[in-house]
């Protein structure tokens, strides 16, 4: 029971935490990208069809890559060089790839209603690792892409906090024109965080078909996107603030499956609303943006 | 002036040579689909009447959107806010049997109304207090709403015999009339058209108009003049969504009459392009939101006839917001400030007051 409970929570946390992890690139070089959510969607939609027709989970995950990067590159070219307004757009991205995923799925699946299966991505056991009572099955025995989300939390750590590049990044964030000055290139590093993030969410949005669902439904990514963009503010822009806000949100979505095998008198719609709720309480208790980069969601004009 | 009305289409033109370009990587004609869609919108009196049916949601929750863009506060959750004021009119709507009818259906719009004032309110507090984003506070706000309306159809106001997750159907003494029957003509879109002129004179004849839309242009500037932001924050949130619920509310009273799961479509969402092609003007968002209930009314012919899903209008709806903000030059320059945020020279350098009167 608390085996499978805590194997659910790593499930659902990690294509939120995935998702976050380029957010948070996105975020720290000083935009807020609102069409993660149709980015995800994407790449979710992408993996499945393109395993599904090809066999090869390989290519569909590179599908979702190329996806979610080219979800972003409409959205940068909008906002980091035309300046528009970031949330419009990025609302509309969203809504652009909701349209999109639906016309293209009736058309290549029927509308018949028969689930399109795909095969799983494997499983790599950890070798002894994994045949450790309770910790083994819940933390050694996953597919690939969890392993490397999980470790992408390190490894941004250091990208941003101690590396040359990460100083040019939180500049572009924090004074852009100060960067710019100082001929850090705001426009290209802004461009960089949201190809690399559109890599991520759309690899993101691959879990949810090739490893969580096996199949697409319409809206499959059903706000997890949203849920991402929460989980950046409540994990303080840090990379192990977002690992625990991720496992705290995959805590509250396996809540659901648990609570509602046990029968419980309590309606059912109350866990699904739970991690919408939770964000709002957490929020709301903490406060929201004080620690956000100065110059986040503002459009970067060159005098 | 020409230009204003110019813009707008030549970003739909454009929108429909890329929608073409969908519409052939689906195999399908864009000219027959573009021809059914214009049938089934306005291709009988019945087709036009029922357009005009669509179109009133997006009426109100174009309103909700475009009074809300205007301070730069940006609601994302008109659709949980007409979800809420249809919960919260489906909820007293069937209590009101032995009311007068005009006294019914005006507790059944003021409840609406205040569900969504409440829902957006929360948002608006939470921006101005506990420095909360309204975008994504208005986000997780539209996922619980979802999910309180499908307790309530299952639970508290599922009807008596509970064989199908709604709620009972309200009090006759509480449903708006409808005209020219069988048309769904009804009161609310003349609500909503009246709401609308409203809205106008609110924004531009107001002393509140004047600092909501000088909030809009540079936060930081209006309160130099003396607007109490946190404030101004919190009522502009829940006037926005007492529109959106005050939609809901028309809805359930004269369409629905009844509470389901998915009542709205998306209207909140759609009211986003709809306040874009309407520049954020409250009279303009009429014949918007008139264009897009017609999309909507459109594509149930264009599934019949060209067998293209009816998802292809959320194509439509992404690609006209994104082209609108593509087609951003200096002519725009009053929208371009409200939406597109000041640039960075003008926004240090002048007064935002300076040029509001004529704007």
């Amino acid at each position: 029971m608390l085996e499978a409970f805590l194997i659910s929570v790593i499930t659902m946390a990690t294509p939120i935490l995935l998702a976050a992890l380029g957010e948070l690139l996105v975020e720290e070089s000083g935009v807020v990208n609102i069409g993660i959510e149709g980015a995800m969607l994407s790449g979710a939609f992408a993996a499945l069809t393109i395993a599904y027709f090809s066999g090869s989970t390989a290519l569909g995950l590179a599908g979702a890559i190329v996806a979610g990067v080219a979800i972003n590159a409409i959205f940068a070219i909008l906002v980091v060089n035309l300046n528009v307004n970031q949330v419009v757009t990025g609302t509309a991205v969203s809504i652009l790839a909701l349209g999109l995923t639906g016309v293209f799925y009736r058309k290549l699946f029927g509308v018949t209603g028969k689930a399109f299966m795909v095969a799983p991505i494997a499983k790599i056991p950890l070798g002894p690792l994994a045949r450790i009572p309770l910790l083994g099955p819940v933390l050694f025995d996953h597919n690939a892409l969890v392993y490397f989300t999980f470790l992408l939390v390190p490894a941004l750590w250091y990208l941003i906090a101690r590396t040359r590049y990460g100083l040019r990044l939180r500049a572009c964030g924090e004074r852009p024109e100060a960067a710019d000055a100082l001929g850090l290139g705001v426009i290209a590093t802004r461009w960089q965080a949201l190809l690399v993030s559109g890599a991520l969410t759309g690899l993101a949005g691959a879990f949810l078909t090739l490893a969580y669902a096996n199949t697409f439904v319409e809206n499959i990514s059903a706000g997890r996107g949203f849920v991402a963009l929460s989980v950046v503010i409540v994990g303080r822009w840090n990379s192990w603030g977002l690992a625990s806000a991720s496992l705290l949100f995959g805590a509250a979505m396996a809540l659901q499956f648990g609570l509602q095998a046990l029968g419980t008198v309590v309606p059912y719609q109350l866990f699904l609303a739970l991690p919408y709720a939770l964000t709002l309480i957490v929020l709301a208790a903490f406060g929201g943006q004080a620690s956000a980069p100065s110059a986040l969601g503002e459009p970067y004009r060159r005098n | 002036m020409l230009s204003s009305i110019a813009k707008p289409f030549a970003a739909l033109l454009v929108a429909a040579a890329l929608i073409s370009i969908v519409l052939a990587a689906l195999g399908a004609s864009p000219l027959g689909v573009f021809a059914a869609l214009g049938e089934g919108a306005f291709g009988s009196w019945y087709a036009c009447v029922d357009t005009l049916v669509k179109s009133t949601p997006l009426i109100f929750t174009g309103l909700a959107v475009s009074i809300a863009f205007s301070g730069a506060l940006w609601n994302i959750g008109a659709d949980g806010q007409l979800t809420i004021g249809a919960i919260a009119a489906g909820a007293i709507g069937t209590h009101l049997g032995g009311f007068p009818h005009s006294l019914a259906v005006a507790i059944v719009l003021i409840a609406g109304a205040l569900g969504g004032a409440a829902w957006g309110g929360v948002a608006g507090w939470l921006r101005a207090r506990r420095d909360v984003n309204e975008v994504i506070s208005t986000i997780m706000l539209n996922f619980v709403a979802v999910q309180m309306l499908s307790w309530m159809v299952h639970g508290p106001l599922m009807e008596p015999s509970r064989a199908y997750p709604t709620s009972s159907p309200i009090a006759s003494a509480a449903q708006l009339d409808f005209y020219f029957a069988p048309s769904r003509v009804n009161l609310g879109m003349l609500l909503a058209i009246l709401l609308a002129a409203a809205c106008y004179m609110l924004l531009f004849n107001t002393s509140v108009g004047f600092e909501l839309r000088a909030m809009g242009r540079n936060r930081r500037a209006a309160t130099f003049f003396g607007v109490r932001i946190p404030a101004l924050t919190v009522w502009v949130m829940a006037l926005s969504g007492a529109l959106a619920g005050l939609g809901g509310a028309v809805q359930v009273s004269a369409i629905s009459h009844r509470l389901y799961e998915k009542l709205s479509p998306g209207w909140g969402f759609e009211a986003i392009a709809v306040a874009l092609v309407a520049r954020l003007n409250p009279l303009g968002i009429i014949p918007a939101a008139i264009l897009f209930g017609a999309l909507d009314n459109g594509s149930q012919a264009m599934q019949r006839t060209q067998g293209i899903s009816p998802e292809l209008v959320q194509v439509i709806q992404g690609l006209v917001i994104l082209i609108i903000l593509a087609f951003d030059t200096p002519a725009w320059s009053g929208l371009r400030e409200n939406i597109f945020g000041a640039s960075n020279d003008d926004a240090a350098a002048v007064p935002p007051v300076a040029e509001m009167p004529d704007a």
